[in-house]
C-alpha cells in the first residue's frame, strides 16, 4: 500500500520537511516525484507525530513547495541481487548504467544489513597474497580483514588498489573470487581508470561495481558503500565466494554524511564532523569478516585520502580505530620515485601474526619481518642524524644500517607495477637484506633461522 | 492496560506518550518486533526511550510497552564462559537459534533455564542467616566455586535447604523472615545502573600480577585498583588487554568489547579456550565471562554494556573473589553516551560530550575496589577495573581521557613512536605512572627480594637519563658523551630491549612472573654496575660493549619460568666477562 502526499512544507538543500503524514516508519524508503515528472528516491531520517523529515538522495533542484509528490513505500532502501549482477556496472544507488539488461532479482535485500553476531565469526587466518612486498612481508592482508589505504591528494593509491584487486585473485585453486568496487565521490577519469583496467584484464565478469562520480548528488554516496557490501554479502555468504571490498574514496562519503548533519543543524564534532561517524563507519566497515562454517569471505580495502596528509583528521583517526591496520603511503617515498611509495613503519596489519608462519606463508615470517622493521626504524634514524651533523657523525654500525634501509627502499618495498612477487621472493629478498648488518644486531631472528635462510645461501 | 504510543523516532531515540507510570531507567518493549529500551528522559507525559535496537521500521502510533522495571541483569551459575552482548543475550544461543546475523527483538534469558547445577549445603536448618551469607557452592566450572548467596534483602531462620541438581529457579533453600517463608534460588535479579552492596571498602593493598614486564616492575596496577589504557590506534591497547586478561592473577575476567572490533572479540573467543591459565593450568575460558558490544552493534546497548559487565564483575566479588574488569574502549562508550545525549537536544560541554560525562566515568571507576562484602564471614574481594581509552589523533587533552585521569590511579601511555619501532608493549616509560608503587614495593620485599624496589629505582633514573642524553647525541653526535654516560645509553639500550620489550605472542615471552622479572632486571642492572666500576678503572667503554655476555642477556627473557637457576650462571659469567683479571686474582 503506497500513499502519496502533497504536504511539503520546507526544502533545506538535501532536507524536505513534510505535514500530515500518517504512519510513516522510521528509515521508510520514500519516492519522489519532481514537478516535471522525474522521479528520485529519499529515506525518512525523523518523524514526529505527523511531521516527516526526508532525506533526498537527488539533488532537490527543480523541487517545489506546491507541487512535489512523495510517495510511502513501507520498506526500506534496497538492492536486486542474483548471480548476473556479477560484471554489471550500477550507478551508487544501485541502478544498472552500463545499458546491459535489466536485472531480474532473485531477492531483495535490505542494504543496511545487519551486524555479524559476534559469536558467528570466525578469526581471518588465511593469507592472502597480493604480490607486493612491502603488503605481503612486512603488513599481510588476511581474508576477512579490513585494510584501509591511506593516502593524499597526487599518491598512486588507485594503482595500488588496481594492482591489489588484480594480483590477490589468485588466492586458491578451486576457489570462487568477487571484487566489488564501489567509488564515492571520484573523478570520471579516475572511475574510468579502474574500468578500463577491469576490462583489460578480463577482470569484468567477476566484479560488480557501483560507480558514484563527483557530479553525482553528494547525497547518494551515504548509500553506495551500503550497496556495494550488500552485493559482496550476497555473494560471500549465499554464493560462497572470496569476495574482495574497495571502497574509494572514504573521505568524500563522511563529507557526504556531513553535509547531511549540518542540514540537520546537529552539534558537530570535530571538524564538522557528526559526533556518530565512528559508529557510521563502524556499520561500512563491520560489515568484512568470515563467517564459521560458511565459505565465502569479505575482505574490505577501503581507500581514503587524508586532507593535508594529516593522519589525526577525524576520518583516517575514526577509520584506523575500525579497521585492522592502515596502509600508509608517504609522498617522501613517491618523491624519490619509488613505487609503491608505501611507508612500512607507520602501517600495520593487526591480523597478521595468525595469517602467516608455518602452514601459512613461512615458519620465518614474523621473526624476518620483525627484524626488517627495527633494523629500518633504526636505518631511518640514523638517515635523518646524518643529515643533521653530516656522515662523518655516524658511527660504522649506524652507516651500515643507512645502508640497509636505502638498499630496502630500492629493492624491498619498489616494485613494478605489474610485478608480481611470491611471497617466497618476497621473503628471500628480506634475508638477502639483513646480509648488510653484523650479525649480532639481528636480535629479532633466531640462530637457527639465520643459519637456514641468510647463511646457507639462498638463491638471489 | 500497560501501553503507550510512540509520537517521535529519531535514530536510537523513541518518544513515547501516554505510558502508564513511566519511571526512569525502566525497561520497555518498542514496536511489534517487542524492541528493548529503556526511558533516559520523562517531560509531562512523554517519555524518552534509547532503544538497543535498530528502530527502522517503527513510527508513530506503534505500541509502546512498559515492564516497569529497570534494566537487570541475571545472577547465577552459568555466567562463567558465557559471551553476552550489552544487555546481557547470549550470543552463542542467539545464534544457534537465529543464524548467523543479529535479527531485531530477539529475547533470550541470560541464564540457561534447563541447565542442572549441583548444589552443595553449607549451613543446615536452623542456621541464622543474612543477606550475603553463603547458603552453599556450586561447581560452576572446573576452577572457579560458585557461591550461591541469601540475596538482598532476605534474613532469618533457615526453615528448609535441599542438596543436589537444580535448575537456577528452582529453590534450593527457604529462610523464615519476619515476613513470612522465603524461598531462595539460585539465581538473583540485579538492575545494571545500581551498585551492588557491600559491608565496607577498604584501600587496595596486594599488586594484580600481570606478567607484563613493564606493568609489573614499572607501572604496578593492584588487586581493587583502577587504570588506563591511552593511546592512538595501532599502539597495542588491545593486545595489552589481552594480555592483562590472559596473564593476570586474577580469579575471575569481564571482559567488555565496548564498540570495538568484531574480529576482536573473536580472537579472545577462540584462543581463552585453548589458553591454559598459568595459576591453574586449566583453559582461561573458564574464568572469564565475555561481552561483546561490537562497533557495528546498536550504540544505545553499547551504552548498557560497560554497566552490565560491572554488575557481573560485582557478583563475583561479592562470592569473595578478586575480579578484573577490562573494559576495551570506554571512548566508546562515552561517544554513545554522545550520541545519545545528542538526540536527546542537550546542551553540550565539551566537544559535543554531555557536560555530566565526567560524573558517569567516575560514577564507574568507583565500583571497582577491595571490600568486606556482605555475609557474616566478612570475607573480601576486589574489583580491579581496566578501561582503555581511545583519543582522537592520540591528543591526551581530551575529554575521555582527561575526565578518566581524574579518577583512575595507574596510567599506561602508549605510544605510537615505539608502535612504529615494533617497542611492544607500546608503553612510554617516561610518560606513564602508578601511584600504587608503594604498596607494590612493600609487597615485593616481603615476597620476592628486598633488593626489588631499589633497584626498580636505579633502572628507571637510567631510562630518565638516557632520554636526556638522547637530546645531546641528536645534535652534537654521540662523541660528545663522556665514557659513563656511553654506559648509561648500552644499559637504557639493555633494558629497554632486554627488559622491557615483551612479545605477546611468543609462548616463553608472553607470560614472566614476579621472580623472573626481578631476576632479569638484576642482570641487566649488575651488567651495569660492574661495567661502571670497570669504568672508574680507566677501562675504555669500547672494551665493555658488545661483549658476548650481553647476547646472553638479550636472549634471558626467553629462559623458561622453571629453569629460572640459569640466572645464576649467567650473573657468574657477566661477571667473568667483564673483569676476567679479576677473578684470577680473587
Amino acid at each position: 500500500m503506497v500513499k502519496e502526499y502533497l504536504t511539503v512544507r520546507e526544502i533545506v538543500g538535501p532536507l524536505i520537511f513534510m505535514e500530515g503524514v500518517e504512519g510513516a516508519k522510521y528509515n521508510e524508503l520514500v519516492e519522489l516525484e519532481f514537478p516535471d515528472g522525474s522521479l528520485g528516491l529519499g529515506n525518512v531520517l525523523e518523524i514526529e507525530d505527523d511531521v516527516v523529515l526526508l532525506q533526498s538522495f537527488e539533488s532537490t533542484s527543480g523541487l517545489n513547495i506546491a507541487e512535489t509528490r512523495v510517495r510511502f513505500t513501507g520498506k526500506s532502501l534496497e538492492l536486486s541481487v542474483c548471480r548476473d549482477i556479477l560484471g554489471r556496472v550500477f550507478d551508487g544507488l544501485g541502478r544498472p548504467i552500463d545499458k546491459g539488461p535489466r536485472v531480474i532479482p532473485e531477492k531483495k535485500l535490505d542494504i543496511n544489513g545487519n551486524p555479524i553476531n559476534p559469536f558467528a565469526r570466525d578469526y581471518p587466518t588465511d593469507f592472502i597474497q597480493t604480490g607486493i612486498s612491502a603488503i605481503d612481508g612486512l603488513n599481510p592482508l588476511v581474508r576477512g580483514q579490513k585494510l584501509p589505504i591511506f593516502s593524499g591528494a597526487g599518491l598512486p593509491h588507485n594503482r595500488i588498489a588496481a594492482q591489489i584487486a588484480r594480483q590477490a585473485g589468485v588466492l586458491g585453486e578451486t576457489e570462487e573470487f568477487a571484487v566489488v568496487f564501489a567509488t564515492m565521490g571520484i573523478t570520471f577519469e579516475e572511475a574510468d581508470f579502474f574500468i578500463r583496467e577491469f576490462r583489460t584484464q578480463a577482470a569484468l565478469e567477476r566484479a560488480v561495481l557501483f560507480i558514484n562520480l563527483a557530479d553525482d548528488p553528494a547525497i547518494e554516496r551515504i548509500a553506495t558503500p551500503r550497496m556495494a557490501l550488500t552485493a559482496a554479502e550476497y555473494l560471500a555468504y549465499e554464493l560462497d565466494m572470496q569476495v574482495l571490498v574497495l571502497l574509494i574514496d572514504m573521505t568524500y562519503y563522511c563529507d557526504a554524511l556531513r553535509e547531511i548533519s549540518a542540514a540537520r543543524k546537529e552539534v558537530p564534532g570535530r571538524r564538522g564532523y557528526p559526533g556518530y561517524l565512528y559508529t557510521d563507519l563502524a556499520s561500512i566497515y563491520e560489515r568484512a569478516g568470515r563467517i564459521k562454517g560458511v565459505k565465502g569471505s569479505i575482505t574490505q580495502i577501503p581507500v581514503l585520502s587524508m586532507p593535508s596528509d594529516d593522519k589525526t583528521h577525524p576520518i583516517p583517526d575514526l577509520t584506523g580505530y575500525i579497521t585492522e591496520g592502515q596502509i600508509i603511503l608517504s609522498r617522501d617515498l613517491q618523491r624519490r620515485g619509488i613505487y609503491p611509495p608505501i611507508d612500512v613503519l607507520p602501517s600495520l596489519s593487526r591480523l597478521k601474526e595468525k595469517g602467516i608462519g608455518e602452514g601459512k606463508t613461512r615458519e620465518d615470517h614474523s621473526a624476518l619481518s620483525n627484524q626488517l622493521f627495527s633494523a629500518y626504524a633504526r636505518g631511518k634514524e640514523a638517515r635523518e642524524l646524518s643529515i643533521i651533523l653530516g656522515e662523518a657523525a655516524l658511527s660504522e654500525e649506524d652507516k651500515l644500517f643507512v645502508k640497509f634501509s636505502d638498499e630496502f627502499e630500492d629493492r624491498f618495498i619498489k616494485q613494478g607495477e605489474y610485478e608480481e612477487r611470491s611471497i617466497e621472493e618476497t621473503l628471500s629478498i628480506g634475508w638477502d637484506l639483513l646480509r648488510i648488518l653484523p650479525r649480532s644486531e639481528l636480535k629479532r631472528v633466531k640462530d637457527e633461522q639465520i643459519s637456514r635462510y641468510m647463511e646457507a645461501g639462498v638463491s638471489r | 492496560m500497560k501501553e503507550g504510543r510512540v509520537v517521535k523516532v529519531a535514530g536510537p531515540l523513541v518518544v513515547a506518550s501516554r505510558l502508564p507510570n513511566p519511571k526512569m531507567y525502566d525497561l520497555v518493549k518498542v514496536g511489534k518486533d517487542n524492541l528493548m529500551g529503556e526511558i533516559i528522559e520523562l517531560r509531562g507525559d512523554r517519555a524518552s526511550i534509547q532503544v538497543y535496537e535498530e528502530t527502522s521500521g517503527i513510527g508513530p502510533g506503534d505500541v509502546v510497552v512498559t515492564t516497569g522495571e529497570p534494566l537487570s541483569v541475571e545472577l547465577g551459575p552459568g555466567l562463567l564462559t558465557s559471551i553476552y552482548d550489552g544487555v546481557q543475550r547470549p550470543l552463542d544461543v542467539i545464534r544457534e537459534k537465529y543464524g548467523n546475523f543479529i535479527s531485531r527483538g530477539v529475547e533470550e534469558p541470560g541464564l540457561s533455564r534447563e541447565r542442572k547445577w549441583s548444589f552443595q549445603a553449607l549451613l543446615k536448618v536452623g542456621d541464622e542467616v543474612e543477606p550475603g551469607d553463603i547458603l552453599g557452592n556450586v561447581d560452576e566450572t572446573k576452577v572457579v566455586k560458585h557461591r550461591i548467596m541469601v540475596p538482598a534483602g532476605v534474613a532469618g531462620k533457615i526453615s528448609r535447604i535441599n542438596e543436589g541438581e537444580f535448575g537456577i529457579e528452582e529453590s534450593i533453600a527457604v529462610v523464615r523472615t519476619q515476613d513470612g517463608e522465603v524461598p531462595v534460588s539460585m539465581m538473583q535479579r540485579w538492575p545494571v545502573r545500581k551498585g551492588r552492596p557491600y559491608n565496607n571498602k577498604k584501600p587496595p593493598i596486594e599488586p594484580l600480577v600481570t606478567g607484563q614486564r613493564i606493568v609489573d616492575t614499572f607501572f604496578p596496577i593492584i588487586r581493587g585498583g583502577t587504570a588506563c589504557v591511552p593511546g592512538p590506534f595501532g599502539s597495542g591497547k588491545t593486545v595489552l588487554q589481552h594480555a592483562i586478561a590472559k596473564w593476570a592473577n586474577s580469579e575471575i575476567v569481564v571482559f567488555v568489547g565496548c564498540g570495538e572490533r568484531g574480529n576482536e572479540m573473536t580472537d579472545v573467543l577462540q584462543e581463552f579456550p585453548e589458553l591454559l591459565d598459568p595459576y591453574s593450568g586449566e583453559p582461561l575460558m573458564l574464568r572469564t565471562i565475555l561481552i561483546a558490544n561490537t562497533s557495528n552493534m546498536p550504540v544505545a546497548a553499547r551504552e548498557a554494556s560497560v554497566y552490565t559487565g560491572i554488575t557481573l564483575a560485582e557478583y563475583y566479588r561479592d562470592m569473595g573473589y578478586n575480579v578484573a574488569l577490562q573494559a576495551d574502549s570506554t571512548s566508546r562508550w562515552a561517544e554513545a553516551l554522545r550520541e545519545i545525549s545528542g538526540r536527546l537536544e542537550e546542551m553540550p560541554g565539551e566537544e559535543g560530550y554531555p557536560a555530566y560525562l565526567g560524573t558517569r566515568l567516575a560514577a564507574f571507576y568507583e565500583r571497582a575496589g577491595r571490600v568486606v562484602c556482605l555475609g557474616k564471614d566478612r570475607r573480601e574481594g576486589s574489583i580491579c577495573a581496566i578501561g582503555s581509552v581511545s583519543p582522537p589523533g592520540g591528543d591526551l587533552s581530551e575529554p575521555v581521557t582527561q575526565a578518566t585521569l581524574r579518577v583512575v590511579k595507574v596510567f599506561w601511555a602508549l605510544e605510537d613512536r615505539l608502535a612504529f619501532a615494533r617497542h611492544f608493549p607500546a608503553i612510554s616509560w617516561l610518560n606513564s605512572y602508578s601511584l600504587y608503587l608503594d604498596e607494590a614495593e612493600e609487597y615485593w620485599g616481603e615476597t620476592i627480594d628486598s633488593d626489588y624496589a631499589p633497584l626498580r629505582e636505579e633502572a628507571m633514573a637510567v631510562l630518565q637519563r638516557e632520554a636526556e642524553l638522547q637530546e645531546i647525541v641528536r645534535l652534537i653526535g654521540i662523541e660528545a658523551l663522556s665514557d659513563n654516560e656511553r654506559l648509561i645509553m648500552e644499559t637504557a639500550k639493555s633494558l629497554r630491549e632486554d627488559f622491557l620489550q615483551q612479545n605477546a605472542f611468543d609462548n616463553a615471552d608472553a607470560f614472566t612472573s614476579l621472580k623472573k622479572q626481578f631476576l632479569m632486571l638484576k642482570l641487566i642492572m649488575k651488567f651495569h654496575s660492574l661495567a661502571a666500576k670497570e669504568l672508574e678503572k680507566g677501562k675504555p667503554v669500547e672494551e665493555l660493549i658488545g661483549l658476548p655476555v650481553q647476547e646472553a642477556i638479550a636472549k634471558a627473557k626467553f629462559i623458561p619460568e622453571n629453569e629460572l637457576a640459569r640466572f645464576d650462571s649467567l650473573e657468574e659469567e657477566v661477571a667473568a666477562q667483564l673483569a676476567p683479571q679479576t677473578s684470577e686474582v680473587t
